[in-house]
């Protein structure tokens, strides 16, 4: 085990002011263990008496070295470890895989497979959503809220279950479509929660829009205009509550979003609870396309059946020697996609989500990079927190939503 | 035997001193909030009402570890987390126990690479081991209720 | 090749010397890496690319000249449209202007970088590791860099290995 590596102040000194060094303003370290940072994030402050005169994330305590452990597996185990990245938006981190995959190797989803992938991934935002809302009224000192949200994100998980037979890590969204059709049992349990969930949203927001002591700790604190959101590559709910009504599925559609009829919620304050509105929105609105995807939910295959590139069924694996061959020729040496590097981009719960993939032609992705949103957004931490209270933080950092997974992976 | 005869209905019950402190130490057990990947969204899970481990006595989550007797390692330790780790473990207070939630905490995981401890063992004695990518709060569960059962048999002393 | 990326194209092929390629619909611009901060100034401010929402590097280890290649990958908000720059680096300490005078996003990008790959940024503000520890050795995403694997113990070597591993203090 190596030692702990303490930063000193003459190594950092070039990010606080003159006055950290000759001790007038106080270093304060807060994490990595701290219950409100929503994971393993360090700050390390400086402040005057309550007010941050600046602050600077030390990340890295949750580096997985993904990127490096995909490289030495074949296309279809790579998929496993993206799961684990951004652990709210599994789904998505899935999604963005197997878009780049299908783009390298001109792989086709069918259209019930996009539509199913459109369910899931908006009932995945609307988990993360819904974690988010819980944890972040949590950490402003809204207890109950915390448990409406867990009781209502079990719904969620047990939808995950059934399709997978996984809470969280499904692996369920592959190259080429899905691994299964869901089962019977899919429709009714998403229609009760396209039922459901309006009633429960407005509850929320009966506990915490028009709430005195949550508007008097959210109005007005951690802003930002449009344009520094801009030039610091912030997207999401955070560059939306801004004024700037940018979503990825509307302005590059994947997966036949352009035929579903949503709105993009903006407010304009750029503030903590600009972004807790917009958030509280978008749950509105993935109920809106969730209702609509099931409702003109299409029958017909879920995979592409190219056989290079796809398994074939189960079914087929016992009569068919040539599916036998496939199969086998899938799982052991996998799949060679031709030379070249795509970027595929999704609309994360946190912003935009991208994953650059370069081929060398084997079967092993030659370099992996995922672009991820909570970079950007933690790296404006010291913009955001300039001049605010040390209690006041501790909203920032809920509301700028946050997955230390997705930044450090 | 003779005890109880001459107390009669007065309320009282006998025990040993080991019994009374193991039931002590099992039924106000507060564990650490310490999470630190996705398991840490399950361990959020089990505290919430669905699955509600006050039901064991575990509603308290301290964040200080020095208020803390347990210590559930909930996620995969990277390298530059683990001293991190141990020292959080050095202050807490004795008697002190850990569950490795989820298999990247018992042994690596799928995460077979330079970033990531490969098992939280290395670096912190570990009671209970619990399985699964992410553990289902079921299974969180299960890992305390055995680490209770594996408390209530301790001895405080070997007797010759 | 979309009509809304020609003239941007066009623009850098002919100003810097940029080589296209299409690849799948995307285009890719290949770059001198002296003449990249130019190059993606005349992006930003001519063309409307207002976001750099991907930075990354690749290594092509056992070649050495490129040995890496820088990637740029730019947004733009108006036109919607994505935009490759690849920039060659040559040799095993390779360096390169850094891209934080035009999108100040770049800073964490390239500490990312430069802690994972090895390349330095010249003029960064703020050069140090962002993810691994301060005190670590060797940069990890490179491909002469072992993935790190836990030794397998079999029975016939179970106890050499065991003495190698670190362990706890109980």
């Amino acid at each position: 085990m190596r030692e702990i590596q303490e930063f000193t102040l003459d190594e950092l000194k070039h990010l606080f002011t003159p006055q950290a060094i000759t001790g007038e303003t106080m270093v304060l370290n807060m994490g990595p263990q701290h219950p409100s940072t929503h994971g393993v994030l360090r700050l390390i402050l400086e402040l005057d008496g309550e007010i941050v005169l600046n602050c600077v994330p030390d990340i890295g305590y949750l580096h997985t070295g993904i990127e490096k452990n995909m490289e030495a597996k074949t296309y279809q185990k790579a998929e496993v470890l993206t799961d684990r990245m951004d652990y709210m938006y599994t789904m998505g981190n899935n999604l963005v895989y197997c878009l780049a995959v299908e783009k390298l190797t001109e792989l086709k989803s069918p259209a019930r497979a996009d539509a199913i992938r459109v369910i899931l991934l908006e009932l995945s935002r609307l988990q993360s959503h819904l974690l988010w809302i819980g944890t972040s009224a949590l950490d402003l000192g809204a207890m109950s809220v915390f448990l409406y949200a867990m009781r209502e994100r079990e719904m969620i998980l047990d939808i995950f279950e059934l399709v997978s037979g996984q809470r969280m890590m499904t692996t369920y969204i592959r190259p080429g479509g899905l691994w299964r059709d869901v089962p019977a049992e899919f429709n009714d349990a998403v229609k009760q929660i396209v039922d459901i969930f309006p009633k429960r949203i407005d509850t929320y927001e009966a506990l915490l829009t028009k709430n005195p002591l949550f508007m008097d700790r959210t109005k007005g604190i951690g802003k930002i205009d449009t344009k520094t959101a801009l030039a610091w590559d912030v997207t999401g709910p955070t560059l939306r509550a801004t004024g700037m009504a940018h979503d990825i599925r509307k302005a590059n559609p994947y997966c036949g979003y352009e035929q579903y009829d949503f709105e993009i919620p903006t407010q304009t304050t750029g503030d903590i609870y600009g972004r807790y509105k917009v958030r509280v929105e978008e749950m509105r609105q993935s109920v809106r396309i969730v209702e609509q995807a099931l409702n003109k939910l299409p029958f017909g295959p879920v995979r592409d059946n190219n056989p290079k590139f796809v398994p074939p069924p189960r079914s087929e694996i016992g009569v068919s020697m040539e599916a036998l061959i496939h199969h086998f020729k899938l799982w052991t040496e996998g799949f060679t996609p031709p030379v070249g590097s795509v970027y595929s981009t999704i609309e994360s719960p946190r912003g935009e989500m991208g994953l650059f993939l370069e081929s060398d032609g084997s079967p092993k992705p030659y370099r992996v990079h995922y672009r991820t949103p909570s970079v950007p957004l933690l790296q404006i931490m010291p913009i955001l927190s300039k001049g605010c209270f040390v209690a006041d933080l501790i909203g920032i950092i809920g509301s700028i939503d946050i997955v230390l997974g997705d930044t450090d992976r | 035997m003779g005890l109880e005869q001459k107390l009669g209905n007065t309320g009282v019950v006998t025990t040993t001193l080991e019994n009374a402190v193991n039931w002590s130490r099992t039924n106000s057990m507060w564990p650490m909030l310490f999470g630190l990947a996705c398991c840490a969204i399950e361990m959020m899970a089990a505290q919430a009402a669905n699955y509600d481990m006050s039901r064991f006595g575990m509603e308290l989550m301290r964040a200080s570890p020095r208020q803390s007797d347990l210590m559930i390692v909930a996620g995969r330790v990277s390298q530059k987390m683990a001293p991190v780790l141990r020292n959080l473990y050095d202050q807490m207070p004795d008697p002190k126990w850990v569950i490795a939630m989820g298999d990247c905490a018992a042994c690596g995981g799928v995460y077979n690479n330079y970033a990531v401890l490969q098992g939280v063992d290395e670096i912190v004695p570990v009671d209970i081991y619990v399985a699964g990518c992410p553990p289902r709060p079921e299974g969180l569960i299960n890992g305390v209720v055995a680490l209770h059962n594996k408390i209530k048999s301790e001895r405080f002393a070997k007797w010759k | 090749m979309n009509e809304l990326l020609t003239p941007a194209v066009f623009a850098i092929q002919s100003r810097y010397n940029g080589q296209v390629s299409e690849f799948r619909d995307e285009v890719t611009l290949l770059v001198p890496a002296e003449k990249i901060i130019a190059a993606t100034t005349t992006l930003r401010d001519e063309f409307d690319f207002d976001m750099l929402s991907a930075e990354t590097a690749v290594d092509y280890c056992p070649q050495t000249t490129p040995r890496f290649h820088m990637v740029y990958i730019f947004y733009s908000t108006k036109t919607h449209q994505y935009i490759t720059f690849r920039a060659p680096l040559n040799g095993d300490n390779p360096s390169i202007a850094t891209m934080e005078t035009v999108y100040p996003n770049a800073n964490w990008r390239e500490r990312e970088i430069w802690d994972l790959m090895g390349i330095r940024f010249e003029g960064h503000s703020d050069l140090r590791r962002l993810l691994l520890p301060p005190n670590w050795e060797g940069h990890p995403l490179r491909k002469d860099y072992p993935l790190g694997y836990e030794e397998v113990q079999y029975t016939f070597n179970f106890d050499d290995i065991d003495l190698r591993k670190p362990k706890g203090v109980r």
